[in-house]
Protein backbone atom coordinates (compact mmCIF):
# COMPACT_ATOMS: atom_id res chain seq x y z
CA UNK A 1 0.00 0.00 0.00
CA UNK A 2 1.07 3.33 -0.93
CA UNK A 3 2.34 5.56 1.94
CA UNK A 4 -0.33 8.24 1.90
CA UNK A 5 -2.56 5.70 1.28
CA UNK A 6 -1.35 4.22 4.80
CA UNK A 7 -1.19 7.10 6.56
CA UNK A 8 -4.92 7.70 5.22
CA UNK A 9 -6.03 3.82 6.59
CA UNK A 10 -4.35 4.48 9.97
CA UNK A 11 -6.35 8.12 10.57
CA UNK A 12 -9.42 5.89 9.64
CA UNK A 13 -8.98 3.35 12.40
CA UNK A 14 -8.29 6.00 14.79
CA UNK A 15 -11.58 8.07 14.47
CA UNK A 16 -13.60 5.10 14.52
CA UNK A 17 -11.69 3.61 17.65
CA UNK A 18 -12.46 7.32 18.78
CA UNK A 19 -16.18 6.98 18.46
CA UNK A 20 -16.34 3.98 20.15
CA UNK A 21 -14.64 6.02 23.48
CA UNK A 22 -16.64 9.31 22.58
CA UNK A 23 -20.12 7.67 22.86
CA UNK A 24 -19.26 6.15 26.08
CA UNK A 25 -18.02 9.58 27.24
CA UNK A 26 -20.98 11.49 26.23
CA UNK A 27 -23.52 8.48 27.20
CA UNK A 28 -22.06 7.95 30.48
CA UNK A 29 -21.94 11.28 32.18
CA UNK A 30 -24.47 10.37 34.90
CA UNK A 31 -24.23 7.03 35.86
CA UNK A 32 -20.62 6.05 36.35
CA UNK A 33 -20.09 2.68 36.41
CA UNK A 34 -17.57 1.99 39.24
CA UNK A 35 -18.56 1.74 43.20
CA UNK A 36 -18.61 5.31 44.47
CA UNK A 37 -17.10 3.66 47.65
CA UNK A 38 -16.34 4.96 50.75
CA UNK A 39 -19.25 7.81 49.83
CA UNK A 40 -22.03 5.09 49.07
CA UNK A 41 -21.46 3.99 52.74
CA UNK A 42 -25.03 4.40 53.55
CA UNK A 43 -26.44 3.06 50.94
CA UNK A 44 -24.13 -0.11 49.51
CA UNK A 45 -25.73 -2.82 50.68
CA UNK A 46 -24.62 -6.35 49.56
CA UNK A 47 -26.15 -9.13 48.08
CA UNK A 48 -28.06 -11.55 50.55
CA UNK A 49 -25.90 -14.54 49.52
CA UNK A 50 -22.46 -12.66 50.09
CA UNK A 51 -20.29 -14.06 52.20
CA UNK A 52 -18.61 -11.36 54.57
CA UNK A 53 -17.80 -13.40 57.52
CA UNK A 54 -19.11 -16.38 60.20
CA UNK A 55 -21.68 -15.06 62.38
CA UNK A 56 -24.28 -17.32 64.82
CA UNK A 57 -27.33 -15.77 65.51
CA UNK A 58 -28.94 -15.63 68.67
CA UNK A 59 -32.57 -14.69 70.05
CA UNK A 60 -34.06 -11.87 72.62
CA UNK A 61 -33.04 -14.57 75.29
CA UNK A 62 -29.23 -15.01 74.01
CA UNK A 63 -29.57 -18.59 73.03
CA UNK A 64 -28.21 -19.60 69.69
CA UNK A 65 -28.71 -23.18 67.91
CA UNK A 66 -25.11 -24.60 68.67
CA UNK A 67 -25.35 -28.04 69.94
CA UNK A 68 -21.33 -28.52 69.67
CA UNK A 69 -21.46 -31.52 66.75
CA UNK A 70 -18.35 -30.36 65.59
CA UNK A 71 -18.88 -30.90 62.20
CA UNK A 72 -18.13 -27.32 60.91
CA UNK A 73 -15.03 -27.48 62.58
CA UNK A 74 -14.26 -31.19 60.63
CA UNK A 75 -15.62 -29.97 57.50
CA UNK A 76 -13.19 -26.62 57.34
CA UNK A 77 -9.87 -27.23 55.32
CA UNK A 78 -7.63 -24.79 57.05
CA UNK A 79 -8.99 -24.92 61.13
CA UNK A 80 -10.53 -21.93 61.19
CA UNK A 81 -13.13 -23.00 63.81
CA UNK A 82 -12.16 -24.16 66.92
CA UNK A 83 -14.72 -25.47 69.43
CA UNK A 84 -14.70 -25.51 73.03
CA UNK A 85 -17.37 -27.91 74.59
CA UNK A 86 -17.83 -29.46 77.64
CA UNK A 87 -20.25 -31.87 78.75
CA UNK A 88 -22.96 -30.04 81.66
CA UNK A 89 -26.13 -31.40 82.77
CA UNK A 90 -29.00 -30.16 81.02
CA UNK A 91 -31.54 -28.78 83.90
CA UNK A 92 -34.32 -30.23 81.64
CA UNK A 93 -34.18 -33.61 81.89
CA UNK A 94 -30.98 -34.17 84.28
CA UNK A 95 -28.54 -35.68 81.82
CA UNK A 96 -25.51 -34.54 80.71
CA UNK A 97 -25.39 -33.38 77.33
CA UNK A 98 -22.32 -31.88 74.77
CA UNK A 99 -22.87 -28.34 75.45
CA UNK A 100 -20.15 -25.48 73.77
CA UNK A 101 -17.73 -23.05 75.73
CA UNK A 102 -16.68 -20.84 72.91
CA UNK A 103 -17.11 -21.21 69.32
CA UNK A 104 -13.86 -19.56 67.90
CA UNK A 105 -13.61 -18.55 64.37
CA UNK A 106 -10.48 -17.28 63.14
CA UNK A 107 -11.55 -14.44 60.46
CA UNK A 108 -8.07 -13.87 59.15
CA UNK A 109 -7.74 -17.33 58.25
CA UNK A 110 -10.94 -18.08 56.66
CA UNK A 111 -11.26 -18.30 52.85
CA UNK A 112 -14.55 -18.16 52.42
CA UNK A 113 -15.25 -21.48 51.21
CA UNK A 114 -18.63 -21.78 52.96
CA UNK A 115 -18.18 -25.90 53.69
CA UNK A 116 -18.91 -25.17 57.48
CA UNK A 117 -22.22 -23.81 56.25
CA UNK A 118 -22.99 -25.72 54.43
CA UNK A 119 -22.08 -28.96 57.24
CA UNK A 120 -23.79 -27.65 59.62
CA UNK A 121 -27.26 -29.41 60.66
CA UNK A 122 -29.17 -26.66 62.75
CA UNK A 123 -28.28 -23.56 61.11
CA UNK A 124 -26.66 -22.17 63.84
CA UNK A 125 -23.64 -20.45 61.96
CA UNK A 126 -24.79 -17.92 58.97
CA UNK A 127 -23.26 -15.99 56.57
CA UNK A 128 -23.27 -11.94 57.52
CA UNK A 129 -22.80 -9.38 54.36
CA UNK A 130 -20.69 -7.14 56.37
CA UNK A 131 -17.51 -6.39 53.75
CA UNK A 132 -15.03 -3.98 55.98
CA UNK A 133 -12.98 -6.90 57.85
CA UNK A 134 -9.63 -4.93 57.58
CA UNK A 135 -7.95 -4.21 61.14
CA UNK A 136 -4.88 -2.77 62.48
CA UNK A 137 -4.26 -5.54 65.16
CA UNK A 138 -4.77 -9.24 63.60
CA UNK A 139 -5.79 -10.16 67.14
CA UNK A 140 -9.20 -9.22 66.54
CA UNK A 141 -9.62 -11.24 64.05
CA UNK A 142 -10.24 -13.92 65.92
CA UNK A 143 -14.00 -14.01 66.93
CA UNK A 144 -15.73 -15.86 69.94
CA UNK A 145 -19.22 -16.64 68.00
CA UNK A 146 -21.20 -17.60 70.99
CA UNK A 147 -22.13 -14.03 73.63
CA UNK A 148 -20.99 -14.96 76.67
CA UNK A 149 -23.46 -16.28 78.96
CA UNK A 150 -25.35 -18.10 76.08
CA UNK A 151 -27.21 -20.97 76.30
CA UNK A 152 -28.52 -23.30 73.54
CA UNK A 153 -31.84 -22.88 72.46
CA UNK A 154 -34.70 -25.57 73.64
CA UNK A 155 -35.89 -28.42 71.37
CA UNK A 156 -32.25 -28.09 69.01
CA UNK A 157 -31.04 -31.52 68.71
CA UNK A 158 -28.56 -32.56 65.89
CA UNK B 1 26.77 1.20 9.70
CA UNK B 2 26.07 -2.65 10.08
CA UNK B 3 26.59 -3.73 13.46
CA UNK B 4 25.31 -7.19 12.88
CA UNK B 5 27.91 -8.36 10.11
CA UNK B 6 30.59 -10.36 10.80
CA UNK B 7 33.29 -8.41 9.61
CA UNK B 8 32.36 -5.43 11.35
CA UNK B 9 34.99 -3.53 13.48
CA UNK B 10 32.51 -3.18 16.41
CA UNK B 11 32.38 -5.71 18.83
CA UNK B 12 29.26 -6.65 20.23
CA UNK B 13 27.99 -9.46 23.16
CA UNK B 14 25.10 -10.74 25.17
CA UNK B 15 23.20 -8.92 27.64
CA UNK B 16 21.81 -10.45 29.81
CA UNK B 17 18.41 -8.71 31.42
CA UNK B 18 15.44 -9.76 34.22
CA UNK B 19 12.19 -9.28 32.96
CA UNK B 20 9.96 -9.08 36.60
CA UNK B 21 8.98 -10.97 38.78
CA UNK B 22 7.65 -7.40 39.19
CA UNK B 23 7.00 -6.79 35.45
CA UNK B 24 3.32 -5.19 34.62
CA UNK B 25 3.18 -7.25 31.60
CA UNK B 26 3.99 -10.64 33.00
CA UNK B 27 0.84 -10.32 35.03
CA UNK B 28 2.09 -11.77 37.88
CA UNK B 29 5.17 -12.91 39.41
CA UNK B 30 6.66 -14.54 36.14
CA UNK B 31 10.47 -13.62 36.02
CA UNK B 32 11.79 -14.20 32.81
CA UNK B 33 15.56 -14.11 31.92
CA UNK B 34 16.28 -12.56 28.75
CA UNK B 35 19.45 -13.18 26.90
CA UNK B 36 19.50 -10.14 24.36
CA UNK B 37 21.55 -8.99 21.32
CA UNK B 38 21.19 -5.18 20.98
CA UNK B 39 17.18 -5.68 20.72
CA UNK B 40 16.72 -8.75 19.32
CA UNK B 41 16.12 -12.13 21.88
CA UNK B 42 18.33 -14.87 22.06
CA UNK B 43 16.87 -16.82 24.66
CA UNK B 44 13.76 -16.78 27.25
CA UNK B 45 14.39 -18.40 30.03
CA UNK B 46 11.03 -18.51 32.40
CA UNK B 47 11.92 -18.70 36.22
CA UNK B 48 9.26 -20.22 38.40
CA UNK B 49 7.77 -20.55 42.21
CA UNK B 50 7.52 -17.41 42.94
CA UNK B 51 3.87 -18.26 43.86
CA UNK B 52 4.30 -21.67 44.36
CA UNK B 53 2.03 -23.21 47.54
CA UNK B 54 1.96 -26.77 46.72
CA UNK B 55 -2.15 -27.11 46.14
CA UNK B 56 -0.99 -30.81 45.33
CA UNK B 57 0.30 -31.55 47.93
CA UNK B 58 -2.34 -29.67 50.11
CA UNK B 59 -4.63 -31.82 48.20
CA UNK B 60 -3.48 -35.33 49.81
CA UNK B 61 -4.20 -33.78 53.16
CA UNK B 62 -7.38 -32.61 52.47
CA UNK B 63 -10.78 -34.27 52.24
CA UNK B 64 -12.47 -34.52 48.05
CA UNK B 65 -14.72 -31.71 49.40
CA UNK B 66 -12.31 -30.00 51.03
CA UNK B 67 -10.08 -29.79 47.60
CA UNK B 68 -12.75 -28.13 45.31
CA UNK B 69 -11.97 -24.76 47.07
CA UNK B 70 -8.01 -25.14 46.73
CA UNK B 71 -8.60 -25.13 42.97
CA UNK B 72 -10.22 -21.27 42.88
CA UNK B 73 -6.76 -20.61 44.07
CA UNK B 74 -5.05 -21.81 40.98
CA UNK B 75 -6.40 -20.12 37.37
CA UNK B 76 -8.71 -17.62 39.43
CA UNK B 77 -10.15 -16.48 36.51
CA UNK B 78 -11.92 -19.71 35.61
CA UNK B 79 -12.66 -20.41 39.10
CA UNK B 80 -15.67 -22.33 38.17
CA UNK B 81 -14.47 -24.59 35.69
CA UNK B 82 -11.42 -25.63 38.02
CA UNK B 83 -13.97 -26.72 40.61
CA UNK B 84 -16.11 -28.39 37.34
CA UNK B 85 -13.30 -30.27 36.97
CA UNK B 86 -12.34 -31.73 40.46
CA UNK B 87 -16.09 -32.23 40.89
CA UNK B 88 -16.74 -34.38 37.53
CA UNK B 89 -13.60 -36.34 38.48
CA UNK B 90 -15.27 -37.54 41.70
CA UNK B 91 -18.38 -38.12 40.50
CA UNK B 92 -17.13 -40.44 37.79
CA UNK B 93 -15.19 -41.92 40.37
CA UNK B 94 -18.26 -42.74 42.02
CA UNK B 95 -20.27 -43.41 38.83
CA UNK B 96 -22.56 -40.88 40.39
CA UNK B 97 -25.17 -39.23 37.83
CA UNK B 98 -25.63 -35.64 38.47
CA UNK B 99 -29.37 -34.30 37.84
CA UNK B 100 -29.65 -32.18 34.18
CA UNK B 101 -30.04 -29.79 36.61
CA UNK B 102 -26.93 -29.56 37.55
CA UNK B 103 -25.41 -30.12 34.17
CA UNK B 104 -27.12 -26.98 32.53
CA UNK B 105 -26.16 -24.30 35.05
CA UNK B 106 -22.64 -25.86 35.58
CA UNK B 107 -22.31 -25.26 31.44
CA UNK B 108 -24.02 -21.79 31.92
CA UNK B 109 -21.86 -20.56 34.64
CA UNK B 110 -18.83 -22.11 33.32
CA UNK B 111 -19.57 -20.32 29.70
CA UNK B 112 -20.19 -16.80 31.77
CA UNK B 113 -16.69 -17.73 33.29
CA UNK B 114 -14.81 -17.67 29.95
CA UNK B 115 -16.29 -14.74 28.84
CA UNK B 116 -15.54 -13.18 32.23
CA UNK B 117 -11.88 -14.50 31.95
CA UNK B 118 -11.70 -13.26 27.94
CA UNK B 119 -13.12 -9.59 28.65
CA UNK B 120 -10.34 -9.22 31.64
CA UNK B 121 -7.89 -10.48 29.08
CA UNK B 122 -8.86 -8.48 26.42
CA UNK B 123 -8.54 -5.37 28.66
CA UNK B 124 -5.00 -6.20 30.23
CA UNK B 125 -3.90 -7.31 26.52
CA UNK B 126 -4.98 -4.05 25.33
CA UNK B 127 -3.10 -2.49 27.74
CA UNK B 128 -0.03 -4.28 27.13
CA UNK B 129 0.22 -3.05 23.86
CA UNK B 130 -0.77 0.26 24.79
CA UNK B 131 -4.32 1.08 24.46
CA UNK B 132 -5.39 1.93 28.03
CA UNK B 133 -8.80 2.31 27.41
CA UNK B 134 -9.32 -1.54 26.74
CA UNK B 135 -8.36 -2.04 30.37
CA UNK B 136 -11.50 -0.26 31.57
CA UNK B 137 -13.84 -1.41 28.64
CA UNK B 138 -12.98 -5.00 29.64
CA UNK B 139 -13.50 -4.50 33.33
CA UNK B 140 -17.22 -2.26 32.69
CA UNK B 141 -18.52 -5.78 30.85
CA UNK B 142 -16.86 -8.27 33.68
CA UNK B 143 -18.68 -6.06 36.27
CA UNK B 144 -22.01 -7.41 35.26
CA UNK B 145 -20.64 -11.18 35.64
CA UNK B 146 -19.19 -10.74 38.71
CA UNK B 147 -22.00 -9.58 39.83
CA UNK B 148 -24.25 -12.83 38.34
CA UNK B 149 -21.59 -14.36 40.66
CA UNK B 150 -21.76 -12.71 43.74
CA UNK B 151 -25.74 -12.92 43.78
CA UNK B 152 -25.73 -16.70 42.70
CA UNK B 153 -22.81 -17.69 43.92
CA UNK B 154 -21.81 -15.46 46.94
CA UNK B 155 -18.46 -14.33 46.07
CA UNK B 156 -17.49 -13.26 42.73
CA UNK B 157 -13.21 -14.32 42.74
CA UNK B 158 -13.44 -17.39 44.24
CA UNK B 159 -16.97 -18.65 44.34
CA UNK B 160 -16.74 -22.86 45.29
CA UNK B 161 -19.69 -23.12 44.04
CA UNK B 162 -19.11 -26.90 43.14
CA UNK B 163 -19.60 -29.13 45.27
CA UNK B 164 -19.07 -33.51 44.45
CA UNK B 165 -22.98 -34.06 43.73
CA UNK B 166 -24.09 -31.02 42.27
CA UNK B 167 -24.04 -27.66 43.66
CA UNK B 168 -23.58 -25.88 46.72
CA UNK B 169 -27.24 -24.28 46.34
CA UNK B 170 -29.65 -23.57 43.96
CA UNK B 171 -29.41 -20.68 41.78
CA UNK B 172 -30.37 -17.09 42.60
CA UNK B 173 -34.40 -15.87 41.43
CA UNK B 174 -32.48 -13.01 39.29
CA UNK B 175 -30.09 -15.65 37.64
CA UNK B 176 -31.81 -15.97 34.53
CA UNK B 177 -33.17 -12.09 33.98
CA UNK B 178 -29.93 -11.07 34.87
CA UNK B 179 -27.97 -13.55 32.04
CA UNK B 180 -30.46 -12.62 29.68
CA UNK B 181 -29.64 -8.92 30.26
CA UNK B 182 -25.77 -9.57 30.56
CA UNK B 183 -26.06 -11.48 27.35
CA UNK B 184 -28.25 -8.91 25.20
CA UNK B 185 -25.90 -6.26 26.45
CA UNK B 186 -22.40 -7.89 25.71
CA UNK B 187 -23.68 -8.56 22.26
CA UNK B 188 -23.21 -4.77 21.67
CA UNK B 189 -20.24 -4.92 23.53
CA UNK B 190 -18.13 -7.10 20.96
CA UNK B 191 -18.52 -5.27 17.91
CA UNK B 192 -17.37 -2.15 19.82
CA UNK B 193 -14.66 -4.36 20.89
CA UNK B 194 -13.79 -4.55 17.36
CA UNK B 195 -14.38 -0.94 16.41
CA UNK B 196 -11.52 -0.13 18.92
CA UNK B 197 -8.56 -2.17 19.01
CA UNK B 198 -8.93 -5.22 16.06
CA UNK B 199 -9.48 -2.97 13.47
CA UNK B 200 -6.73 0.01 14.85
CA UNK B 201 -3.50 0.06 12.40
CA UNK B 202 -1.29 0.05 15.22
CA UNK B 203 -2.30 -2.39 16.91
CA UNK B 204 -2.69 -4.71 13.75
CA UNK B 205 1.36 -4.08 12.96
CA UNK B 206 1.94 -4.58 16.18
CA UNK B 207 0.25 -8.31 16.49
CA UNK B 208 0.24 -9.52 12.47
CA UNK B 209 3.80 -11.74 12.10
CA UNK B 210 4.42 -11.65 15.88
CA UNK B 211 5.28 -14.76 17.96
CA UNK B 212 4.73 -17.12 15.24
CA UNK B 213 3.67 -20.86 16.02
CA UNK B 214 3.20 -23.60 13.71
CA UNK B 215 0.51 -26.17 14.15
CA UNK B 216 3.59 -29.09 14.07
CA UNK B 217 5.09 -27.22 16.97
CA UNK B 218 1.84 -26.28 18.97
CA UNK B 219 1.47 -30.11 19.01
CA UNK B 220 4.71 -31.19 20.21
CA UNK B 221 4.56 -28.20 22.76
CA UNK B 222 1.74 -29.47 24.17
CA UNK B 223 -0.49 -26.18 23.77
CA UNK B 224 -4.00 -26.15 23.97
CA UNK B 225 -6.89 -23.96 24.18
CA UNK B 226 -6.90 -20.62 22.29
CA UNK B 227 -3.26 -20.55 21.45
CA UNK B 228 -3.27 -23.82 19.73
CA UNK B 229 -6.12 -23.34 18.05
CA UNK B 230 -4.73 -20.08 16.79
CA UNK B 231 -2.50 -22.52 15.04
CA UNK B 232 -4.89 -24.77 13.31
CA UNK B 233 -4.84 -27.37 16.02
CA UNK B 234 -8.70 -28.27 16.86
CA UNK B 235 -8.37 -29.49 20.41
CA UNK B 236 -11.57 -27.58 22.32
CA UNK B 237 -12.14 -30.66 24.68
CA UNK B 238 -15.89 -28.83 24.87
CA UNK B 239 -16.27 -30.81 21.27
CA UNK B 240 -13.97 -33.78 21.57
CA UNK B 241 -14.93 -35.28 25.28
CA UNK B 242 -17.97 -33.11 26.05
CA UNK B 243 -18.74 -32.97 30.03
CA UNK B 244 -21.99 -31.38 31.32
CA UNK B 245 -24.50 -30.48 29.37
CA UNK B 246 -22.39 -29.37 26.49
CA UNK B 247 -23.36 -32.27 24.56
CA UNK B 248 -26.34 -30.65 24.21
CA UNK B 249 -25.54 -27.44 22.46
CA UNK B 250 -24.55 -26.84 18.90
CA UNK B 251 -21.43 -24.07 18.98
CA UNK B 252 -18.13 -23.85 16.47
CA UNK B 253 -14.79 -24.13 17.53
CA UNK B 254 -12.86 -21.21 17.03
CA UNK B 255 -10.04 -22.35 14.55
CA UNK B 256 -7.26 -19.91 12.67
CA UNK B 257 -4.99 -20.86 10.89
CA UNK B 258 -2.09 -18.18 10.98
CA UNK B 259 -0.26 -19.13 14.01
CA UNK B 260 1.07 -15.18 15.16
CA UNK B 261 -0.32 -13.23 17.77
CA UNK B 262 -3.17 -11.26 15.72
CA UNK B 263 -4.56 -15.48 14.86
CA UNK B 264 -4.42 -16.42 19.17
CA UNK B 265 -6.32 -12.85 19.52
CA UNK B 266 -9.32 -13.33 17.07
CA UNK B 267 -9.78 -16.73 18.46
CA UNK B 268 -10.54 -15.89 21.60
CA UNK B 269 -13.13 -12.76 20.35
CA UNK B 270 -14.52 -15.57 18.27
CA UNK B 271 -15.28 -17.97 21.88
CA UNK B 272 -17.12 -14.98 23.42
CA UNK B 273 -19.45 -15.25 20.66
CA UNK B 274 -19.38 -18.89 20.94
CA UNK B 275 -19.81 -18.76 24.61
CA UNK B 276 -22.80 -16.40 24.20
CA UNK B 277 -24.32 -18.90 21.47
CA UNK B 278 -24.24 -21.74 24.37
CA UNK B 279 -25.42 -19.42 27.19
CA UNK B 280 -28.53 -18.31 24.90
CA UNK B 281 -29.09 -22.11 23.72
CA UNK B 282 -29.77 -23.16 27.50
CA UNK B 283 -30.73 -20.04 29.13
CA UNK B 284 -34.45 -20.71 28.97
CA UNK B 285 -34.93 -24.18 29.46
CA UNK B 286 -33.21 -24.41 32.65
CA UNK B 287 -34.81 -28.14 33.68
CA UNK B 288 -36.45 -28.39 36.91
CA UNK B 289 -35.60 -30.27 39.78
CA UNK B 290 -32.77 -30.98 42.60
CA UNK B 291 -29.50 -28.48 42.79
CA UNK B 292 -27.15 -31.84 44.15
CA UNK B 293 -27.90 -35.45 45.23
CA UNK B 294 -26.61 -36.81 49.02
CA UNK B 295 -23.52 -37.78 48.75
CA UNK B 296 -22.41 -39.61 52.11
CA UNK B 297 -20.33 -36.48 54.54
CA UNK B 298 -16.89 -38.66 54.57
CA UNK B 299 -16.57 -39.48 50.73
CA UNK B 300 -14.32 -42.42 49.90
CA UNK B 301 -13.32 -43.04 46.34
CA UNK B 302 -13.03 -46.63 45.21
CA UNK B 303 -9.40 -47.72 44.76
CA UNK B 304 -7.73 -46.69 41.22
CA UNK B 305 -6.62 -43.77 38.79
CA UNK B 306 -9.40 -41.56 37.85
CA UNK B 307 -9.02 -38.76 35.24
CA UNK B 308 -11.13 -36.27 33.63
CA UNK B 309 -10.63 -33.06 31.42
CA UNK B 310 -12.45 -29.96 30.54
CA UNK B 311 -11.69 -26.74 28.99
CA UNK B 312 -10.74 -23.88 30.70
CA UNK B 313 -10.45 -19.89 29.42
CA UNK B 314 -6.84 -20.83 28.61
CA UNK B 315 -6.59 -24.80 27.60
CA UNK B 316 -7.00 -28.31 28.58
CA UNK B 317 -7.22 -28.45 32.54
CA UNK B 318 -7.02 -32.12 33.76
CA UNK B 319 -7.55 -33.73 36.73
CA UNK B 320 -5.57 -36.80 37.78
CA UNK B 321 -6.75 -38.98 40.65
CA UNK B 322 -4.71 -41.44 42.27
CA UNK B 323 -7.24 -43.56 45.31
CA UNK B 324 -5.98 -45.72 47.22
CA UNK B 325 -9.64 -46.28 48.94
CA UNK B 326 -9.57 -43.70 51.70
CA UNK B 327 -11.05 -40.41 51.90
CA UNK B 328 -7.98 -38.49 51.21
CA UNK B 329 -6.35 -38.68 47.22
CA UNK B 330 -2.79 -40.58 47.48
CA UNK B 331 -2.07 -38.33 44.72
CA UNK B 332 -3.44 -35.70 42.88
CA UNK B 333 -1.85 -34.23 40.15
CA UNK B 334 -3.22 -30.94 37.60
CA UNK B 335 -2.88 -31.10 34.15
CA UNK B 336 -2.61 -27.28 33.73
CA UNK B 337 -2.77 -25.57 30.27
CA UNK B 338 -0.65 -22.47 31.55
CA UNK B 339 2.54 -24.62 31.85
CA UNK B 340 2.38 -25.78 28.64
CA UNK B 341 1.56 -22.75 26.83
CA UNK B 342 4.69 -21.01 28.90
CA UNK B 343 6.93 -23.43 27.57
CA UNK B 344 6.68 -22.21 24.24
CA UNK B 345 7.57 -18.73 24.74
CA UNK B 346 11.19 -19.30 24.18
CA UNK B 347 10.10 -21.15 20.61
CA UNK B 348 7.72 -17.66 19.71
CA UNK B 349 10.23 -15.03 20.98
CA UNK B 350 13.94 -15.99 19.84
CA UNK B 351 14.47 -13.59 17.03
CA UNK B 352 11.67 -10.99 18.01
CA UNK B 353 12.25 -7.62 20.07
CA UNK B 354 11.29 -7.03 23.62
CA UNK B 355 8.23 -5.70 22.69
CA UNK B 356 7.58 -8.27 20.79
CA UNK B 357 7.98 -10.66 23.35
CA UNK B 358 4.98 -8.55 25.44
CA UNK B 359 2.92 -8.71 22.64
CA UNK B 360 3.39 -12.66 22.41
CA UNK B 361 2.69 -13.12 26.00
CA UNK B 362 0.06 -11.15 26.24
CA UNK B 363 -1.71 -13.66 23.79
CA UNK B 364 -0.84 -16.65 25.81
CA UNK B 365 -2.78 -14.89 28.35
CA UNK B 366 -0.57 -16.75 31.25
CA UNK B 367 -2.22 -16.69 34.68
CA UNK B 368 1.24 -17.54 36.84
CA UNK B 369 -0.91 -19.64 39.95
CA UNK B 370 -2.10 -21.67 37.48
CA UNK B 371 1.55 -22.49 36.43
CA UNK B 372 2.82 -22.42 39.91
CA UNK B 373 0.02 -23.95 41.91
Amino acid sequence: MSYFGDIYKGIKTLLSGMSVTGKVFLNNKNNAITQQYPDNRETLKMFDRFRGEVVMPHNENNEHRCTGCQKCEIACPNGTIEIIWDRQVDPETGKKKKMIDQHIYHLGMCTMCGLCIEACPTDAILWAQNYENSVFDRTSLTKVLNQPGSKIMPGVED
Amino acid sequence: MDTNSANSNLKSEDYFINMGPQHPATHGVLRLLLTIDGEIIKKVEPDLGYIHRSIEKMCERDSYQQIVHLTDRMDYLSSHINNEAVCLTVENALELEVPERVKVIRTIIGELTRIASHCLWWGVMGMDVGALTTYFYGFRDREMINDIFEETCGARLTMNYNIPGGLMFDIHPNFVKRTKDFVAHFKTKIPEYDKLLTNNVIFQKRMKGVGILSKEDAISFGASGPVARGSGYSCDVRKYHSYSALDKVTFNEALKSDGDSLARYEVRIQEMWESLSIIEQLIDNIPEGEHKIATNAVIKLPKGEFYQKVETARGELGVFIHSTGTKNPYRLKFRSPGFSNLSLLNHIAVGGKIGDLVASMATLDLVIPDIDR
